[in-house]
């Protein structure tokens, strides 16, 4: 077979399957039982290190962070 | 010892940049090869009377000097492409601004090319990397890694655009759009661009915060597809070793997917994945509160990656290019909307809350407006990617006032923010000099936004429809030059709309160069914390 019809074939069926399977898990993983805590923690990292990398403030222990947004 | 072998090594660089001046076969390649000499013999005599110096007691904080290096970069690179794009508006309004005296070098073909490659490699790249180099460190609380390897992206890349910019007024291109460099200009990007990646993985790698922050993950894939899509677009074989011109190696059809696959990529990973980095790390600091939802963003993540990746053949539809690739190109662009505004909504519900501070703030506005422009011209694009819609918006002005509203407002805006944001910390100042002047700059910016992008939808319709027009024995009612003649008012508020904005970003400019000079130093204490 040619190149252009492998390739074509690959593409509509197992690249296909493995790239929704791969999604479908990234998505599911997102929202895995214990995600939205950490989640929380981590989207205060940036408020965090912010003049020197050895800055301690709104560290994750304990929450300092008054505004706890919804997620 | 490393000083040794890079002296060397620009010593041969140097030799063989002279020798290929010397050898050159055209008159564009000569003059590069002489600017690289420039360039690398600098470099060399730069290196040599630093290199005995005594080592410099280790730094453990982060490196800034490369990021102010990139503020003013991105600030000048600004200037000149809104200059550039102001100034070929009004020859595209008024021809006679083609000068005879620059026929061949200032003419709009040569300008053109110009005008895009600043604004959205000079300009946007400097942001880019200046605020992926900012981010990435405060966000892993680590020192950039590889020591000076990071000023070397940061003066690699202003020769790549110096390359740039001088062959497209030479006349030097691969004709690709977006891509116009030749090989040996490409060649030194990627070597750049390989660099900067190393950067960017190693201070990932030593990081001390146990996650990478989303942020990163965009920056990251960013820099990771750009690399991709730069090396197999620019797939080409020189004619001569000393000469500018060079041969694709694809052709026909599969050199125009190619292309668009690169072209949409540089505006889905360059454009967009990129900037949204700076978004979500400046939004969040600016407005002092966490990412909406951090879970919402990782989604938004996965589902740009995997989607935009497909949508580049809507460039391509009504031509030789298959069907179901013209169909797939499409139907991945619509989908394509969704998490671009969930990527949207999440920028904005960072807010909530905190809405108030839209009044007081006009950085923090400045942001919020360019989210919603990021909103817009997602919504616009998926739309536009509908085969039925682009029969009529293709080959019009319509796509031009579509990238705008994309550029102009999401990129330019949340680039302008980015530097507001960032001009206090990295000086070390109180505040910004003044906020009215931002203010003046938002609304110049906003306005001048409104007025290019509408009178680029009513002109790119009119002349869609001029276009399609048919009497009733089924001829074409109108010629081209009949819709070129009814452009001429649009052409006139575009250019308007340019000079606001131009104007507007040279009041940032004011703004933060009083910062620097003329603000008080904030005080310093043992460790600053943050009021909050």
């Amino acid at each position: 077979m040619e190149t252009y019809t492998i390739l074509r074939q690959f593409a509509d069926s197992w690249g296909l399957l493995a790239m929704f399977l791969f999604f479908g898990a990234v998505i599911l993983h997102t929202f895995r039982p214990g995600s939205g805590a950490k989640s929380k923690d981590i989207a205060q990292i940036p408020l965090r290190h912010v003049d020197h990398p050895d800055d301690v403030e709104n560290s994750p222990e304990p929450k300092t962070s008054k505004n706890e947004a919804g997620s | 010892m490393l000083n040794y072998l890079l002296l060397i090594l620009l010593a041969i660089v140097t030799l063989f940049a002279a020798m290929a001046a010397n050898f050159a076969v055209d008159a564009a390649f000569q003059i590069h090869a002489i600017i690289v000499v420039l360039a690398a013999g600098a470099t060399f005599f730069y290196l040599l009377r630093h290199t005995n110096d005594p080592p410099k007691p280790k730094d453990t904080g982060y490196l800034d000097g490369v990021v102010r290096a990139g503020v003013i970069a991105t600030a000048f690179w600004g200037l000149a492409g809104f200059a550039v794009g102001t100034f070929i508006a009004f020859q595209l309004a008024f021809p006679l601004l083609n000068f005879e005296f620059l026929q061949g070098y200032g003419n709009f073909g040569r300008l053109r090319p110009l005008h895009t490659s600043a604004v959205i490699f000079a300009f946007g790249g400097n942001a880019l990397i200046a605020t992926s180099f900012y981010i990435v460190q405060r966000t892993c609380a680590a020192r950039l890694w590889g020591g000076n390897l990071s000023w070397f992206v940061f003066w690699g890349y202003q020769l790549f655009i110096v390359l740039a910019a001088t062959g497209y007024l030479m006349g030097v291109t691969q004709s690709k759009e977006y891509a116009e460099p030749e090989w040996y200009v490409d060649i030194w990007l990627t070597i750049v661009w390989l660099s900067y990646l190393a950067v960017f993985m190693g201070t990932l790698i030593k990081r001390k915060e146990p996650h990478i922050y989303v942020a990163n993950w965009f920056f990251l894939a960013f820099i990771v597809t750009i690399a991709m899509l730069h090396v197999v677009n620019n797939l080409s074989l020189p004619v001569s070793i000393f000469g500018s011109k060079s041969v694709q190696v694809f052709s026909g059809v599969q050199d125009a997917l190619v292309q668009w696959w690169y072209g949409h990529n540089a505006v889905g990973f360059f454009l967009t994945a990129g900037f949204l980095g700076m978004m979500y790390y400046f939004v969040p600091k600016q407005a002092e509160r966490p990412i909406y939802s951090y879970r919402l963003s990782i989604i938004h993540f996965w589902a740009l990656i995997f989607l935009y990746i497909w949508a580049g053949p809507h460039h391509l539809h009504y031509t030789a290019l298959p069907d179901w690739a013209q169909i797939l190109g499409m139907a991945f662009s619509v989908v394509l909307w969704m998490p671009s505004w969930g990527g949207m909504i999440n920028g904005l519900m960072t807010l909530s809350g905190a809405w108030d501070k839209l009044r007081t703030d006009p950085v923090l506005r400045i942001m919020v407006v360019s989210i919603g422009f990021y909103g817009m011209s997602t919504f616009e694009g998926p739309m536009m990617a509908i085969r039925a819609v682009n029969s009529l918006s293709h080959y019009t002005d319509w796509t031009i006032g579509h990238v705008h509203s994309g550029a102009l407002g999401w990129n330019g805006m949340i680039t302008f923010g980015a530097l507001y944001f960032l001009v206090p910390k990295l000086w070390n100042r109180e505040r910004l000099y003044s906020l009215s002047m931002v203010s003046w700059h938002f609304w110049l910016a906003t306005i001048g936004i409104v007025l290019y992008a509408s009178s680029m939808w009513v002109t790119g319709i009119m002349e869609g429809l001029m276009w399609r027009e048919v009497d009733a024995q089924g001829f074409l009612v109108n010629s081209f030059a009949d819709t070129v003649a009814a452009k001429f008012p649009m052409y006139v508020v575009r250019a308007t709309g340019g000079v606001m904005y131009l104007t507007g970003a040279i009041v940032m400019c004011i703004n933060l160069w009083k910062t620097v000079t003329s603000t008080p130093a904030k005080a310093s204490g043992p460790v600053a914390v943050p009021a909050e």
